[in-house]
């Protein structure tokens, strides 16, 4: 057995050799690894202290660099963590510390072997245990190990005190009733002359004070004097960071530390203490005016910097400052401005975030209209997050700053066609919302969704097929304030819509289904009186409905403003189809003549639906919507089927109409009003609450478990969450289109695209409505959008800059042109308005128990280890140790911090023996008894040391009394 | 907590030191540090040391072929964390002379050695480089 171990320790291959092995490999990296770890295996095993601590470092090595399992070593990591060589400790010490976890079985094992190292003499070992502890303790260790950090936590060792310090961190935080037994001691640190110990101190306190501050308000005299004295950077860095979080609860603090920190702004050559006082100033003492111009004083010497790191945060400093100094902002924005067009994205991104915090509503258009050049000429990452921050900033708080909805549809539609945009999905939900939410804008809403429906280039971008999906439902929605519902229709008809999802089809097929009711009710309506239907006849008929007033669609749409001339002009020979040219000319004419009498012409009024483009109108559904009948996807297949069925319903009525007029007419008539009727009611935006509000009906299940159901149907995709919520019937599709994919759609649409487009050009001629773009044949369609090159872009930015100057100003625009028009809102939080909000403070055990120490309060979790007279006797003991830092007493401590405590020294001790007196008498006289002593508080070492070794005799009890072998506490 | 964890990789990607000062599982280091290098190695010099990445910031400073990339807390001050890179940087250097990676590589006990010096549970406890030294050189005169 010697013999073999002595063998495995010659040929063992050192770590040396592995890494030397690992770099002149030829058999591949993966390879070398698990034959190397199938040594290490067998290595491991051996009995040989030195083979298998070998073993185990490279185990290490494989583990840390190439992320080689090592769990399954962890026994015998304990085992060589257990050696008596420091060199081999070390090795099982940092695979521990490496490997172990809350849920690594042994842990239980190694609780006997960290208390002897933490008690030993060698502070290396000592040292080892406290770093190992530190990244493995379990609330279980973390108990059992309590006394020997407590013992730690004042040794005369530096070297090893400031890593205990370090490590109660985690011992606060895995069992907070440690803070009752080591929280003293750990003040008593802050105390320490030493930098080593007060850096790990401060260290602490900053990562206890980030959690809860409220707690620390009493200890804030001794950070104070840190702050003062203290010449170190590290530390005065961390108190400054500590003080950034007391000082916003206690107002007498701020004044008190605000000198101070200015004088290490001016005074410091350090960057980082320089840049941590600014902070500091701009996050926790923005009312100290001073203050705050000497470090935006500062901020504008960094933001100039060479160093891009300086730049970056001195921008992201700024934006702290913004809500309450934005003239601070304001002061910088050049050098915000042109961050803009820096190299770094980083720096971009902040400056972006800056620019739009500085909007105000006078300036929203032009700014985001700069902004929106920007992101055109800027690389697809940037672009969007330009994109992104309009819309969220825009959308905010239900478009709180959004004055001009019509011409923030306009951008909506706009962004939308710009090469890079991704952000289909915020600007499908805007459109969809603003139409649902602000009635004025729907005109506007129409338009912009028109033109993106009809240019054909659009449907090819994926990413646009949100938006597109969003434009078809406001064109079928709205479609009564269309300016023309025939054109809408074309373009939802197009042969390109074969590239959408099949959920964005069902969408497009059920707008043209509105769309289609809309105009077969206003033609019915039109010919109100006039009973044939007979196509013989047109000529007259169409004389005669030139002159049909129709009462109700007009007066509906009276209220809806807007010209329309030129779109109108320039599609009037599109109106009516190709075979009617002559009608639709000798049309056009006569429309024109009505524009020039009214000033606000509408649809209905100027434009007659003749019976022609009506039964053209069929013809084509028809058409178009046969092929969709063999569809694979359910929802177009049946919407498609609908939509067919009402064609030929009305067709065969159309058909007949000749024999049975009267009769037949007053059929579809029924049959339309019935349809426009059930569209015709308005959709609102739903609150989120209302879901809550629906009674559950009796009879339905809503608690069964369907766990069952997932062992049926588990391969069914579940439909993702709808993008937005919209009340009515008709909705349903809009809300699965996440659930297609596009891809494979538009692979397949790419086969047969050219093919289909042209023969479907042959077969109907002038299908794509716009006159000017008749010009492009070919299947390439130019990217819409095309960024210009010949703008430059520090045009763009003194642009920028002046505009930011008059948003200086902040005054609202006094000429506004129309007022700002009502947008829905629903008064129990259709949407959760985003306001910054505070952390609730934590009501966990540990700042229970730092509470229960500091204020002395009688409510906190139980020593689980004591007896009740033990945990009664301790805790009072422990509030005496502390000097009774009473909160409301905390203020006058802060005034007083500087001045030398010129109290008689015995006034302590006679304090002292007198509330020990009344210790048991009851609660309130305990506080008096406090209250005393506060007055005899004192912060020399010296009187500390003698109180403490009172408290001991006075009181034996402790909480380790059940465990002899610790008699530190009695000492 | 204010250090996270420490990395030292190479330009072409390959962890040359990990150090965690939270447990994560082997999959989520590998991930975490995937997306990590492949963010900071594609940043050039003339931009900014810090990344934000998920709920960390990184921190990081190329030295020659090796990036130092510091995991922090969104809290923590940037600029003192360069200083701490810089001041292991010096350390190791001073120990071993002309520090490179190789160095790294073969000695990277040591490496952790300083390390667990300088930092303590996330918190820096020791900026003086002779006391970062002391143990490790004791350690390597006994041995």
């Amino acid at each position: 057995m010697a013999g073999s171990s002595i063998m495995e320790n010659l040929f063992q291959r050192t770590l040396e050799d592995l890494i030397k092995g690992m770099r002149l490999q030829l058999i591949g990296e993966s390879t070398f690894i698990s034959k190397a770890t199938e040594e290490i295996r067998r290595e491991i095993k051996s009995t040989d202290h030195h083979t298998k601590s070998t073993a185990l470092l490279k185990l290490c090595y494989l583990s840390a660099v190439h992320g080689v399992d090592m769990s399954w070593a962890c026994f015998h990591v304990v085992e060589v963590m257990s050696s008596s060589r420091f060199a081999q400790k070390r090795i099982g010490y940092h695979a521990a510390s490496q490997s172990f976890h809350d849920d690594t079985p042994v842990l239980l094992l190694i609780t006997n072997q960290l208390r002897k190292d933490l008690s030993s003499a060698n502070h290396f070992e000592v040292s080892l245990a406290l770093e190992c502890l530190s990244r493995i303790a379990t609330p279980d260790l973390a108990r059992d190990l309590t006394p020997e950090l407590f013992n730690l936590l004042s040794t005369a060792r530096v070297f090893v005190r400031k890593k205990a310090i370090a490590v109660v961190l985690r011992l606060f935080d895995k069992y907070p009733d440690a803070v009752r037994v080591c929280f003293k001691r750990l003040v008593e640190n802050l105390e320490s002359s030493d930098p080593q110990v007060v850096t790990a101190v401060i260290g602490v306190f900053c990562e206890l004070a980030a959690k809860d501050p409220r707690s620390y308000l009493p200890l804030a005299p001794e950070f104070y004097r840190i702050l003062v004295d203290s010449k170190n950077n590290w530390i005065l860095i961390k108190v400054l960071k500590v003080f950034a979080k007391l000082a916003p609860l206690e107002p007498r603090l701020g004044k008190r530390i605000v000198e101070p920190v200015c004088e290490h702004m001016r005074r410091s050559g350090a960057k980082s203490l320089v840049f941590e006082c600014v902070r500091t100033v701009l996050t926790s003492l923005s009312g100290y005016e001073s203050a705050v111009k000497l470090a935006v004083e500062k901020v504008r010497e960094l933001v100039d910097d060479q160093d891009p790191n300086l730049r970056y945060l001195a921008l992201h400093v700024l934006s702290v400052a913004v809500p309450e100094h934005l003239w601070a902002v304001l002061e910088n924005k050049e050098a915000v401005i042109k961050s803009l067009s820096d190299e770094d994205s980083n720096i971009k991104i902040e400056s972006l975030r800056l620019l739009m915090a500085m909007v105000s509503e006078s300036h929203l258009a032009d700014i985001s209209r700069v902004l929106l050049n920007y992101a055109l000429k800027s690389d697809p990452e940037f672009c969007n997050e330009i994109l992104g921050s309009i819309l969220t900033t825009c959308g905010r708080n239900v478009y709180e700053i959004v004055d001009d909805f019509d011409w923030y549809v306009s951008l909506l539609g706009e962004m939308a066609t710009i090469p890079n945009c991704q952000k289909g999905e915020e600007i499908e939900t805007q459109l969809v919302d603003i139409g649902m939410r602000v009635r004025d804008a729907r005109m506007q809403l129409v338009q912009v969704g028109r033109d993106l429906l009809i240019d054909p280039a659009l449907l090819g971008n994926v990413h646009l097929h949100r938006i597109l999906c969003a434009a078809a439902w406001v064109a079928g929605e709205y479609v009564e304030v269309a300016s023309n519902p025939f054109e809408l229709m074309d373009a939802l008809l197009q042969p390109r819509t074969s590239l959408l999802p099949p959920s964005i089809r069902a969408v497009y097929i059920n707008a043209a289904f509105k769309i289609l009711i809309f105009c077969l009710d206003c033609y019915l309506l039109q010919n109100e009186g006039t009973a044939s239907l007979d196509s013989g006849n047109l000529a007259g008929g169409q004389s005669e409905l030139f002159s049909v007033k129709n009462d109700t669609e007009a007066a509906e749409l009276a209220t809806c403003e807007g010209s329309k001339y030129e779109q109108d002009a320039g599609f009037n020979p599109r109106n009516t189809t190709e075979s009617f040219d002559d009608l639709s000319a000798e049309n056009g004419i006569e429309r024109v003549a009505t524009h020039d009498q009214t000033i606000t012409p509408t649809f209905v009024e100027k434009k007659n639906f003749m019976h022609e483009s009506i039964v053209n109108l069929l013809n084509r559904i028809e058409l178009i919507f046969g092929p969709l009948i063999a569809n694979q996807d359910v929802d177009v297949l049946e919407r498609a089927q609908n939509m067919l069925s009402l064609v030929l319903l009305i067709k065969g009525e159309n058909d007949n109409s000749f024999q049975d007029v009267d009769k037949k007419d007053t059929r579809v008539s029924a049959i339309i009003k019935l349809m426009r009727d059930a569209f015709t009611m308005e959709l609102g935006p739903v609150s989120t609450s209302a879901q809550g509000r629906v009674a559950v009906p009796d009879g339905l299940v809503l608690k069964e478990n369907l766990g069952d159901l997932h062992a049926i149907c588990g391969d069914i995709e579940l439909p993702s969450s709808s993008s937005f919520s919209t009340a009515g019937p008709h909705l349903t599709a809009t809300s699965d289109a996440s659930s297609s994919n596009p891809l494979i759609n538009e692979e397949s649409g790419a086969l047969n695209e050219s093919t289909s487009l042209i023969e479907h050009r042959k077969r109907h001629g002038l299908y794509y409505l716009p006159s000017e773009k008749s010009e492009i044949v070919t299947d390439e369609y130019p990217p819409a959008n095309d960024p210009k090159s010949n703008s430059n872009i520090n045009d763009e930015a003194s642009e920028l800059v002046k505009l930011t100057e008059q948003s200086l100003l902040l005054k609202k625009r006094t000429n506004q042109t129309k007022p700002r028009p009502v947008v829905v809102k629903l008064d129990d939080g259709d949407v959760a308005p985003i306001s910054v909000q505070r952390p609730e403070p934590r009501g966990d055990s540990l700042s229970g128990a730092i509470k229960d120490v500091l204020l002395g309060s009688e409510t906190g979790p139980s020593m689980s280890q004591s007896n009740p007279y033990d945990k009664s006797s301790r805790k009072q003991k422990e509030k005496k140790k502390l000097g009774t830092n009473v909160q409301s007493e905390m203020k006058e401590n802060v005034v007083d911090a500087e001045k030398p405590d010129s109290e008689n020294p015995n006034s302590s001790g006679k304090n002292h023996g007198h509330t020990r007196e009344r210790r048991h008498r009851g609660k309130e006289k305990i506080v008096e008894g406090e209250e005393h002593d506060q007055r005899g508080k004192k912060k020399s070492g010296h009187r500390h040391s003698r109180r403490k070794t009172h408290q001991r005799a006075k009181s034996p009890l402790n909480v380790v009394s059940q465990t002899p072998e610790i008699p530190d506490f009695l000492l | 907590m204010g250090i996270r964890f420490v990395l030292m990789v190479n330009k072409q990607g390959q962890t040359r030191l990990a150090q965690y000062y939270e447990y994560l599982t082997l999959e989520e280091r590998r991930a975490l540090e995937g997306e990590i290098v492949r963010k900071c190695l594609a940043r050039n010099e003339h931009k900014c040391s810090f990344v934000e990445h998920r709920n960390y910031k990184i921190v990081y400073r190329r030295y020659a072929s090796l990036f130092f990339l510091v995991g922090v807390d969104d809290g923590e001050n940037e600029l003192a964390i360069l200083e701490f890179i810089h001041l292991l940087v010096e350390t190791m250097d001073r120990h071993f002379g002309n520090v490179c990676e190789l160095d790294i590589m073969f000695h990277l006990e040591k490496v952790h050695f300083m390390l667990e010096e300088m930092v303590v549970n996330g918190c820096i406890v020791e900026t003086s480089k002779a006391n970062i030294l002391t143990p490790v050189q004791l350690l390597d005169k006994t041995s």
